[in-house]
């Protein structure tokens, strides 16, 4: 596809993105989302950050099996729409639900489960995010394919966090724990090699301390 | 509908209440599904006339009572109650009902009565959660509560027909739900068919679900956190827009202390949560 072509699709892909956002600010704007729209704004950015974060991990299968290599070039656009509504997500709860009790916040994220695994998925989507950039794409070389690889623990943890959040209805969060599973399953030899690199990884930060000794 | 009414002194308050569309727009109400807005959006069509209610099991004049039976043989009576769930957030609510302890006493319960079950409507054609397992949150329906009858004659037990001076909106649990404010928000079971006294404690839906999350109690504590979130704050829903929300620290039992401590008394509240 010419240059024209994609970013036409990159434009439509931004506004598909959005339009979520659009009926959340509508449906909140018109009282559609509740008497007290705060949970309601939460779960629905909460979910954003997961389907942006299912799509993304469906672009490479999908490219691969078509062939489309502009497909590809989308990946990082879709990706960090998982950064914008996970950072909505957030910032909801914060400053709609803790409404800025800064320290209720922190022993929140210290002492529930559900809470940490949300908060260690955050920081991990927020380096990723923050490492698209180009420049510094190229100045961290190898390390950045090692960094990047931590979308596979991120998309478990994320829906980790979606299930331990429900109080009851387990169905949809089962629902997209199983897709995950597939997702992960699809590019199994991918995962693989990027474990083994994260433990060469870590073996080789812990050497020197030994040659120490 | 509008309803008639007295206002006892004791149970009215100064507190900012609130508004009606919220009270009416944010419910838990699995039957209609689990969202805060689905009940709003499903239970309209829910029949709550004509309805009765029976009171059965250890008392010595069971009653079948329909919604006239309600009204015109108790007095109705408003009373402004703060309710707190267990999801940490509340709201102050001017209810119009009856005192649960004149319903019991009128079905004169006898030596062995020691609980009160109540069970809400099982009619999965009208309660569509109630058939489908993603709509109604997995729950095991029909829903079921109970209190000690200690708790269930205490001077707070409520039975509520109405809300803001009008008859009860289906999704707040119309006709007759329970309104216990010392306890969390899903103790006060809606749409009420059966009041069953019983010598054994009853079993209660979401400690069924979770033991280790709801237990039997359910008595508002700031000290003893549900173990995924705090209980020592909650957040208010009051009047105005998003922003205008303001987080307080929970009370001891709701604030209902003075009340209903006593019933306590011997009990290890960290345990019997």
């Amino acid at each position: 596809m010419g240059g024209r072509g994609l970013v036409a699709v990159k434009v439509l892909m931004h506004l598909l993105a959005l339009t979520p956002t659009v009926l959340l600010v509508v449906a909140v704007g018109l009282d559609k989302a509740g008497g007290d729209p705060v949970q309601y704004i939460i779960h629905f950015t909460g979910k954003g950050a997961l389907n942006a974060l299912i799509a993304t991990l469906l672009i490479t299968p999908i490219a691969r099996r078509f062939g489309w290599s502009w497909l590809m070039q989308c990946r990082r656009l879709v990706g960090l729409y998982v950064m914008f509504y996970a950072a909505l997500h957030i910032s909801a709860f914060i400053a709609l639900d803790l409404v800025f009790d800064v320290k209720l916040l922190a022993s929140e994220i210290l002492k529930r489960p559900y809470i940490s695994i949300g908060f260690i998925a955050f920081v991990i989507v927020t380096a990723l995010a923050i490492t698209s950039l180009k420049s510094i794409r190229k100045n961290m070389g190898k390390n950045w394919q090692l960094l990047h690889g931590s979308v596979y623990p991120l998309a478990l943890l994320v829906v980790w966090h979606y299930y331990w959040s429900v109080r009851s209805d387990v169905v949809e969060p089962i629902f997209y724990g199983v897709a995950v599973l597939l997702l992960l399953w699809a590019r199994w030899p991918k995962v693989s090699q990027w474990l083994q690199a994260m433990r060469r990884a870590c073996a080789k930060k812990a050497a020197p301390v030994n040659s120490v000794r | 509908k509008p309803m008639n009414f007295k206002q006892p002194p004791q149970f009215q308050s100064k507190e900012l209440l609130t508004p009606y569309n919220k009270v009416t727009q944010h419910n838990n109400f699995y039957e209609f599904g689990t969202d805060k807005a689905d009940p709003h959006q499903r239970a309209q069509s829910l029949r709550v006339d004509p309805w009765s209610v029976s009171i059965s099991g250890e008392v010595d004049n069971p009653l079948t009572l329909d919604l006239d039976d309600l009204r015109n043989q108790f007095e109705v009576q408003q009373r402004i109650y703060r309710l707190r769930c267990v999801e940490a957030w509340s709201m102050v609510i001017p209810w119009v009902g009856i005192s649960l302890a004149d319903v019991i006493k009128k079905a004169q319960p006898n030596s062995k009565a020691k609980y009160v079950a109540f069970e809400t409507l099982f009619d999965p054609q009208q309660m569509p959660g109630q058939s489908n397992r993603r709509l109604g949150g997995g729950i095991e329906y029909p829903y079921v509560e109970g209190l000690t009858i200690e708790e269930a004659t205490n001077e707070l037990s409520f039975l509520a027909l109405g809300l803001y001076g009008k008859t009860l909106p289906p999704q707040n649990g119309a006709p007759v739900r329970l309104v216990v404010p010392w306890k969390y928000g899903f103790k006060s079971i809606k749409s009420i068919v059966s009041i069953r006294l019983m010598e054994q404690r009853p079993p209660t839906t979401w400690n069924r679900l979770a033991p280790h999350e709801y237990g039997f109690y359910a008595n508002v504590n700031p000290e003893v956190d549900h173990p995924r979130w705090s209980q020592a704050t909650e957040r208010r829903i009051g009047e105005g827009g998003l922003l205008s929300a303001k987080r307080i620290p929970t009370e001891m039992y709701n604030g209902y202390g003075e009340q209903v401590a006593h019933l306590y008394r011997n009990l290890d509240l960290k345990r019997n949560y």
